[in-house]
């Protein structure tokens, strides 16, 4: 039986070129990259091409881009590393109250450790209020962090003027999680003014356990790890060079225009099925990223409805798959009830779905609705 | 010279003609339990289990590990065994027990002369060794009431053994040789608890998990099997049956109050499991019910859902707090995973005000009037067994 597979927003499957590669490297070019012989040069030149193609994809230069194993440790990195360095220039921390728990958990860490760390908040499409934030930011400040597309609803955040906010008005380093947007929008950290970027490869058809970070030039932070002279000390420890490669096999097949067009279309057939259900309200705004719907059935709790859609072959996620068993903190900063965000649903797209997926969710909805037991208020 | 464990049986030395048969049982239980981890010589002398490994790679922190978790056993050590000479066991015991004197301030020796050909008396060997310790370690005192350290040197019929210190064994009667009886199990705190607690006194376990896929997710599933193989390394192997319990849930919501709904979802699952308890010839029921614990397990509704089966049920944890349930879990290593955030069909299901004095006739009349015989009959028949070891 065809298997809908809609959670691509918590992870993708493996294109078959990036698999291929990183195939290959395990198998035949299984060299140390810092290894002196001929082995270890071969992978080092799978490396070092992997970072130029990553700095292409978002217009920056190689020696910016290191490799890490996934976001989680990008966006500690960014987290840790530059409250540690920056300790004595000032303690204040901002960060979007809508940030993935990679930032948002690190944050809470580091205001245990005595940082004045506050939560900008977000108005009901989920979008950070820049007046707001604005009251927010003191000479103080050493680091914002605000993510570029929302993993839960797909909130698109207006990055480059945020950036000019927070730089207009102190010296803070700006962080953007760009998980959810790398090869569905274009990154632009130059241009934005940003100085960290994270991204993974799991979430654009490469393998888990990579991802990248984008520092830029004048950045400074104390880095998480010690022990080797890999990746100038900044990310030391031998480089995944069979992940790193699949993860830029995986990056050299973005379209993302095309790509785009191709999402806006399932999306809008998607929301004219979904709205004729009676029961399924939306909870992503109109302008969110199309490849992400966040919606709520109407009594029908998510994890039911997940296990329901699971036996119809139908693969979604109840809000964000990170957070198991809790309610959601994105959502509830956008002001949703909780009755309503008990009841979330996450549906995300990649350009491997089709209407005939969106077919499948909307009857599997229906026919759930229809015998589902509810939840009682 | 080589290294053996000493073990001391529990309260199975009270009992009187059918002894041998616990021993008999424990023996095979310990065997099996470290078979694992190389091949033994285990006997049974004086009321003590010897283990001795037959090979030198045989890791003895791991047999200690293993041993810890055998119903049965009141206290176990580690000793060395040496020739019966007064030679050799001065040679060998200050090195042996350098390791555990470090932090002593005071010990004694205890001798047990269970060869009475041995040349010396039981004071003389005290005598002896523990002059030799004092030689050794010069800073330590003798304390015979209230030592540090214990050393005891053992003259047995087959060789000296030397011993100082005793660790404390899980206690009760050996897996098997109370019965069988069928834990209902389903993720929380409690089950596992009240599982061990009887395995404790010798049962053998079967285990009942009522799933209701899609209130019920597959991890929930995996998180009591999870469980009920912490239990199992106290307990054996267990068979765990699953039923499919969604169309009962289900025709109780529709066809009953609302208020009842807990007690006669119990009712069901009472009667379920005492009808699979008797398939695999369980003779009892286990529960982690806890009295006043939630409105299901008030007096009331628990003589409510007592009723349901006809089967001997037992509820080890029915005068204990939470806390105290909790401490044991955190004992036996299941906190962590029966904690873990998997959904229940709680919040689908549970009425928001349940009945806490539900009265049985009407209970029974509700449950009737629902009619479910022909569905717990065919869950009965779809229920999925595994083992779980």
């Amino acid at each position: 039986m065809r298997i809908s597979y809609l959670d691509n927003s918590a992870t993708t499957k493996v294109s078959q070129k990036a698999a291929d590669l990183a195939y290959k490297i395990m198998t035949q070019y299984y060299g140390n990259p810092s290894s002196l012989h001929s082995m270890g040069i071969k992978a080092e030149k799978y490396i070092e091409s992997a970072r130029e193609c990553i700095a292409e994809s978002m217009s920056v230069s190689a020696k910016n881009i290191y490799f890490t194993s996934g976001s989680t440790e990008s966006n500690n990195t960014v987290l840790f590393g530059v409250a540690d360095k920056l300790k004595r220039r000032g303690n204040r921390i901002i960060v979007s109250a809508i940030e993935h728990p990679s930032v948002y958990e690190s944050a809470q860490e580091l205001k245990r450790r005595g940082y004045d760390v506050v939560f900008a908040p977000v108005d009901k499409n989920g979008i950070v209020v820049l007046e707001e934030l604005e009251k927010l930011i003191f000479n103080d400040t050493i680091l914002v962090s605000v993510m570029y597309v929302n993993n839960e609803t797909g909130s698109i955040q207006p990055v480059d003027q945020i950036a000019k906010i927070v730089k207009a008005k102190s010296n803070a380093y700006i962080h953007c999680d760009c998980v959810q947007a790398y090869g569905k929008l274009l990154l632009k950290p130059k241009k934005w003014n940003v100085d960290f970027v994270s991204v993974s490869a799991h979430k654009v058809h490469g393998p888990k356990g990579v991802g990248a970070l984008y520092i830029s030039d004048n950045a400074k932070f104390t880095p998480l790890l010690y022990g080797g002279e890999q990746q100038r000390k900044i990310r030391p420890g031998t480089e995944a060079a069979p992940l790193i490669a699949g993860f830029s096999a995986a990056v050299s097949e973005f379209d993302i225009n095309s790509n785009l067009e191709y999402i806006k279309e399932l999306n809008s057939y998607a929301i004219k099925k979904l709205s004729s259900i009676d029961g399924v309200t939306f909870n992503s705004n109109t302008d969110a990223l199309p490849y992400i719907i966040n919606i709520s059935v109407d009594s029908i709790k998510s994890e039911t409805m997940l296990h329901f859609l699971e036996t119809q072959n139908v693969f979604i996620s109840s809000s964000s798959a990170c957070a198991k068993g809790k309610k959601s903190y994105v959502l509830k900063a956008m002001g949703i009830s909780d009755n309503m965000i008990d009841c979330a649903l996450r549906i995300s797209f990649s350009k491997y779905n089709t209407k005939e997926d969106i077919d499948a969710l909307s009857d599997g909805i229906y026919e759930g609705l229809k015998t589902l037991a509810r939840i009682k208020r | 010279m080589k290294e053996i464990i000493l073990i001391k049986l529990g309260e199975m030395v009270l009992k009187g003609l059918n002894r041998k048969s616990f021993e008999e049982i424990l023996i095979k239980n310990i065997k099996h339990k470290i078979r694992s981890l190389g091949a033994f010589s285990v006997k049974i002398a004086q009321s003590t289990i010897y283990i001795e490994p037959l090979s030198d790679d045989i890791d003895l922190d791991e047999v200690c590990e293993k041993i810890s978790q055998v119903f049965g056993i009141a206290a176990f050590s580690r000793a060395l065994i040496c020739t019966k000479d007064m030679n050799t066991i001065l040679n060998v015991v200050t090195d042996y027990v350098a390791d555990d004197l470090k932090f002593a301030k005071t010990f004694k020796v205890n001798a047990k002369r269970s060869d009475k050909k041995f040349p010396l008396k039981s004071p003389e060997i005290c005598a002896e060794v523990g002059g030799k310790i004092l030689e050794t370690f010069p800073k330590l005192k003798v304390d015979v009431k209230n030592p540090d350290i214990t050393i005891t040197v053992e003259i047995r019929d087959f060789s000296a053994c030397i011993h100082s210190k005793t660790i404390k064994g899980q206690g009760g009667m050996p897996i098997g040789t109370s019965g069988k009886a069928t834990i209902l199990i389903s993720g929380g705190i409690d089950s596992p608890v009240a599982a061990y607690m009887m395995a404790k006194r010798g049962l053998t376990l079967s285990a009942v998990h009522f799933e209701s896929p899609p209130y019920t997710s597959e991890r929930a599933r995996m998180k009591v099997e999870k469980l009920l193989k912490i239990v199992s390394q106290y307990a054996g192997p267990i068979e765990m049956h699953t039923v499919p319990f969604t169309k009962i849930q289900e025709t109780i919501r529709d066809k009953c109050p609302e208020e009842l709904f807990t007690i006669i979802m119990r009712r069901v699952m009472m009667q379920v499991a005492s009808a699979l308890a008797k398939e695999d010839s369980s003779h009892a029921l286990i529960t982690g019910e806890s009295l006043g614990q939630v409105a299901s397990q008030t007096l009331y509704a628990i003589e409510c859902t007592d009723c349901a089966c006809n089967m001997l049920t037992f509820r080890p944890l029915i005068g204990m707090d939470k806390q105290e349930i909790i401490d044991i879990s955190r004992k036996i290593g299941a906190f962590e995973t029966s904690i873990e955030p998997y959904e229940d069909c709680c919040t689908v299901f549970t009425p928001k005000h349940p009945r806490t004095r539900p009265i049985l006739k009407f209970v029974e009349q509700a449950q009737k009037d629902a009619d479910m015989e022909e569905l717990i009959k065919k869950a009965i028949e779809n229920t999925k067994t595994i083992i779980i070891q």
